[in-house]
């Protein structure tokens, strides 16, 4: 199938020098240069550089987004930071506040403790003394009442005067009185202080 | 002659073929490039390739941005003209380059005559043709030998080299090719018997110098329109 296309094409060939050019054939070779110039220049170069240009202009355009998108990111970036760094100040300023409070949240505390302690002492001191000095009256009204009646027993009359029942009594009192403070002058203090005091 | 007998118009069967490849060239571009998207297609990404090898690869690397930019249509037109009417010789049924016949390599190396000439005179309107025929810096009795070698090989040899490699490349491996299946035709048919065997070899050679063929095209081509591109180059120059 080839060969015999080729072979007359050889032979056609063959009967004039293929340096030498025809007619015919340089016409057909220039107008499908032409043809082929206006088709490429006119229509195919052509869109080819719009296309190009189009490319760009979407290339520019998505590297320009993507500019506007980094600078955007930046300055939240730069905003976060800040807000952290004021956080973290503001944090460390609530936290020395804290401390500081603390600290003067336990001193007033511990004065506190200390004035009630204080206060719970005086109380204590004061009570200590007020049932002591109750003591005090209701032993000698008791001392004196059972002297009396013991007195009465012993002499056999009655001691109910109370005018005189007082004075027996005032006077042995003072007696008494007289008597411990010439035997605590002798004997150890801390046994009679209790009385005495 | 089978159509316009007579007449400058006269088609044989290498104009047909011409003309074939022509509408291949039209056809494939045209709807390579009729809705051309930012992300090319797979087609579309061909045809870019083929645009843009031409586009980078000889008129901007050569020329520059700028006159690349100018010479482009007529680079493009030589590089895929050449190329289809080359790859003629080897499709089954046309079986011959459309640039096999000097037309069209006689028609391209003039206009790549008529290109470097026009760029270097409308470089230099007074400087060209001196420049190329006395190169600067040359002693001047050195002249009476550079001037002649100068004009022979610029205005002589430039386009006779660019019509003769590529017509002489498509001849030549046209007629390899018509050896080789000739060859097998021959062995198998007409000879017969123990010869046939050695169509076998001579098969095998045609395929190989089939895809040989395409190489060749394609670098043909190549050379075509870079060999101008290096004319038009030298000619903008501003030194010779």
């Amino acid at each position: 199938m080839f060969n015999s296309v080729n072979t007359t094409v050889l032979a056609a060939e063959a009967t004039h020098n293929p340096i030498l050019p025809e007619t015919p054939d340089l016409v057909w070779g220039f107008v499908c240069f032409i043809v082929l110039l206006v088709f490429f220049w006119r229509l195919v170069l052509p869109r080819m550089k719009k296309l190009l240009d189009e490319r760009g202009e979407a290339i520019e355009g998505n590297i320009e987004k993507a500019d506007i998108a980094q600078k955007e990111a930046d300055a939240l970036l730069e905003q976060y930071t800040a807000q952290l760094a004021d956080a973290r100040v503001e944090a460390g300023s609530i936290r020395e506040q804290a401390r500081a409070d603390g600290q003067r949240i336990l001193a007033e505390l511990k004065e506190q403790a200390s004035s009630e302690a204080a206060r719970i002492q005086a109380t204590a001191q004061s009570q200590i003394e007020a049932e002591r000095q109750a003591a005090v009256v209701s032993l000698r009204s008791e001392v004196g009442s059972l002297a009396i009646d013991l007195a009465s027993g012993v002499i056999g009359e009655s001691l109910t005067d109370d005018k005189r029942s007082a004075a027996i009594v005032d006077r042995f009192l003072a007696d008494l009185e007289a008597s411990e403070t010439a035997s605590a002058a002798g004997a150890a203090e801390s046994s009679t202080g209790a009385v005495s005091s | 002659m089978l159509l316009f007998a007579g007449t400058p118009f006269a088609m044989n069967r290498i104009m047909i073929i011409r003309i074939i490849a022509l509408l291949a060239i039209v056809l494939i571009f045209w709807l390579g490039t009729r809705k051309m998207k930012i992300v090319p297609g797979r087609f579309q990404s061909l045809v870019e390739m083929g645009l843009d090898f031409v586009r980078v690869n000889i008129a901007e690397d050569l020329l520059g941005k700028k006159d690349g930019r100018r010479f482009l249509p007529i680079l493009t037109t030589m590089f895929f003209m050449i190329l289809f009417f080359n790859l003629t010789g080897i499709i089954p049924v046309l079986n011959i380059a459309g640039t096999s016949v000097i037309g069209v390599p006689i028609v391209l190396a003039a206009v790549s005559y008529i290109c470097f000439i026009y760029a270097g005179v409308r470089k230099h309107p007074a400087a060209f043709f001196r420049n190329a025929l006395f190169p600067p810096g040359v002693p001047w009795f050195l002249y009476i030998i550079v001037a002649p070698i100068e004009l022979v090989s610029t205005f002589i040899l430039r386009p006779i080299t660019l019509t003769l490699r590529l017509l002489m490349n498509m001849v030549v491996g046209h007629l390899l090719l018509v050896l080789f299946f000739s060859a097998t035709s021959f062995f198998l048919f007409t000879a017969g018997g123990w010869w046939s065997l050695l169509s076998i070899g001579s098969l095998a050679f045609g395929f190989v110098f089939t895809l040989f063929e395409i190489l060749v095209a394609v670098l043909q081509a190549y050379v075509f329109a870079l060999l101008t591109g290096v004319y038009i180059q030298l000619a903008l120059a501003d030194e010779h």
